[in-house]
């Protein structure tokens, strides 16, 4: 479960952002919405512990996020929080499924090699998996991002702006996907978006307007 | 995992990847070859000299004396009376002496008037056959027989000077006694015999050349016999009913002696002593073979630092691939921070590629420099009668080279590395 109490950013003195409390539980999904410049990247990045909250607690399953250091953050992020941005990047060196398995060692310190054979299989990308990420179609590539968000797990699924350069079949597959695996994983989905397609789709939703 | 992944990046982009290993290999192979060349030539050379104190030879350049006598790789200075120079062979200071003879060659290969010390001298043994004792009996060199394909009881003409196409002495035939082991020096590429047989095979001319004489000196005999056919050819007939000539030969010549001292103080008097009182001088090949290093040492110096530049040069060929690949790969950075990644462990990941192009570097360099050495061996061998070998490792040297090269790699990687330490995840990230 995550939560938020009287949460407050600023970058300098013209922008300043405080943010409603939010809550979101485990196989749910929350929707952030939001015009340009209203601090939903922000949000976003304080919810997965890249940037250090001015004031106030996120609470992610009884830890305070906020109160971690640099090193136990990083572990922490590596093993709960699973983040799909809204261009996917990848090692370009790697494989696909090398890409998924680097993930899991990252966080865990092994190599979970069978469990992301079978998400790839989940993702239908099994003929993709000894392809470099660059030879994947753009719908391709968001979905192995998907699946190296799952990979270790994650209490806490965050994306940004998912849907944003699919077409409407992809955006409804990819939406789809994540509001099935969410349930399946047991993770918290929060999907911060300006995608009409998604706020139709998702009742639950937060405007920071 | 992080090795791994530093490995497939490297290889990800072959084309930096290659430059920078190739610059780096060509400065580790340049160093490679100088730090060999130069420990093989000092010891060859210094090794070539042992239990020599001093030589007794004709006036004239000193180098030049020590060049031919030692390294037979220069024109003899001249010849000494055999009677004069045995007043020093037999001075109370003198330890052992070696007189030597030269006068002939057999196909560019010298032919060395001696005794069996210069054999002790290089530690060679007669491995086939056995020594000369009679005149016309030889020994020949290890390399020689190999490259020759000579076996025992073979007989041949010697030609005069130290060319091949000099006149041929056909009036007498060498014939092979014995085959000495191979003892990596000059002695390998020598064919001896004793000193009697030089003086009789140029004793054999007629009266006006009754010693042997170097390159120059055989082209007066080869215009005296030209037009002289007839009585030249009376002469040989003569000379061959003569008995052998023996070292009691009165008003003989050799070309130069080998000196070792009991009393060192010796080694400091005599040359002055010499110079003084004969028409001959006494060298210290200490002296002049360290004349060689500091002349040749200004050489390999100058190249040293011609392979610093290079490996300078390398290593910001490097800082700037990694430097160029830190902009392309913030995201992948950022990427794997999300992922769990520490600080850390980027910061070691673009450390493990610098070091990876470095070792590789070293690799490619330290072979193809002993490559190049066998190229040079060989060549070497012709000119100068030395080998060298590829195969030794200088550790020390080398050791400080791996330590130079692995802290080139670790400097072009420090920005880069630090940059990658200190990326800010959700600036790179919001950015894109």
């Amino acid at each position: 479960m995550l939560e938020t109490k009287n949460l407050s950013f600023f970058y300098n003195k013209d922008t300043q952002f405080s943010f409603p409390e939010l809550k979101c539980n485990s196989s749910e999904t929350l929707l952030i919405t939001g015009n340009s410049g209203k601090g939903k990247t922000t949000l976003l990045h304080l919810l997965a512990g890249l940037l250090r909250p001015k004031k106030g607690e996120i609470i992610l399953e009884n830890t305070d996020i906020s109160s971690l250091s640099e090193r136990e953050l990083d572990q922490f992020r590596g093993k709960n929080i699973g983040l799909i941005l809204q261009q996917s990047h990848f090692i370009a060196s790697l494989s696909v499924l090398e890409n998924v398995v680097l993930a899991s060692w990252l966080a865990t310190g092994k190599k979970a090699v069978q469990k992301a054979e079978k998400l790839l299989e989940e993702l239908d990308l099994v003929n993709q998996k000894h392809k470099l990420p660059s030879q994947l179609s753009i719908g391709q590539q968001q979905r192995v991002s998907i699946a190296r968000a799952l990979i270790n797990q994650p209490k806490l699924l965050l994306a940004d702006e998912p849907t944003s350069s699919l077409d409407d079949e992809n955006a409804m597959v990819v939406a789809n996907l994540l509001e099935k695996l969410a349930k399946e994983y047991h993770a918290a989905l929060v999907i911060v978006t300006h995608d009409k397609r998604l706020k139709d789709k998702f009742s639950n939703q937060l405007n920071l307007n | 995992m992080i090795v791994k992944l530093a490995w497939k990046n490297l290889w990800f982009k072959p084309l930096n990847t290659v430059l920078s290993i190739v610059l780096l290999a060509s400065s580790i192979a340049i160093i490679t070859v100088l730090i060999l060349l130069q420990k093989q030539f000092e010891e060859k050379f210094s090794s070539n000299i042992d239990g020599v104190d001093l030589v007794l030879g004709a006036q004239g350049s000193p180098m030049q004396l020590i060049l031919s006598s030692v390294y037979h790789i220069d024109n003899p200075t001249g010849n000494i009376s055999y009677d004069s120079a045995k007043v020093w062979i037999k001075h109370p200071f003198v330890e052992k002496a070696i007189p030597l003879a030269f006068g002939d060659n057999y196909r560019g290969f010298k032919i060395v008037g001696t005794n069996s010390d210069y054999l002790d001298k290089y530690k060679a043994k007669i491995v086939k056959g056995k020594l000369f004792n009679k005149n016309f009996e030889i020994v020949v060199g290890n390399e020689v027989a190999k490259k020759l394909n000579l076996k025992i009881g073979d007989k041949f003409f010697g030609s005069h000077g130290d060319s091949s196409e000099g006149e041929v002495h056909d009036q007498y035939s060498y014939k092979i006694s014995g085959i000495a082991s191979s003892t990596g020096s000059v002695l390998d590429n020598l064919i001896l015999c004793n000193i009697p047989s030089v003086w009789q095979m140029h004793n054999a001319h007629g009266q006006e050349a009754e010693n042997p004489a170097h390159g120059e000196g055989g082209h007066v005999h080869e215009e005296h016999e030209h037009i002289h056919t007839d009585a030249c050819n009376n002469e040989h007939q003569q000379n061959r009913q003569e008995a052998d000539l023996t070292l009691e030969e009165p008003n003989m010549e050799i070309t130069a002696v080998l000196l070792k001292f009991r009393n060192k103080m010796g080694i400091v008097t005599w040359p002055r002593i010499i110079a003084q009182n004969t028409k001959m001088q006494a060298a210290s090949p200490a002296i002049e073979v360290n004349r060689i290093f500091s002349l040749f040492g200004v050489g390999l110096k100058a190249l040293e630092y011609l392979a610093y530049a290079i490996m300078l040069i390398s290593g910001i060929s490097i800082f700037i691939a990694l430097y160029n690949r830190l902009k392309e790969r913030k995201y992948e950075f950022a990427l794997m921070r999300i992922n769990g990644a520490s600080r850390i462990q980027l910061l070691l990941l673009v450390v493990i590629e610098s070091l990876f192009l470095a070792l590789v570097g070293f690799l490619f360099g330290t072979i193809f420099g002993r490559i190049a050495i066998s190229f040079i061996s060989s060549s070497a061998q012709d000119d100068f009668k030395i080998a060298f070998t590829p195969l030794e490792i200088v550790w020390n040297k080398e050791g400080i080279l791996l330590l130079v090269t692995i802290f080139v790699g670790i400097m072009a990687a420090f920005i880069p590395a630090i940059k990658a330490y200190k990326l800010n995840i959700s600036k790179t990230l919001a950015n894109a």
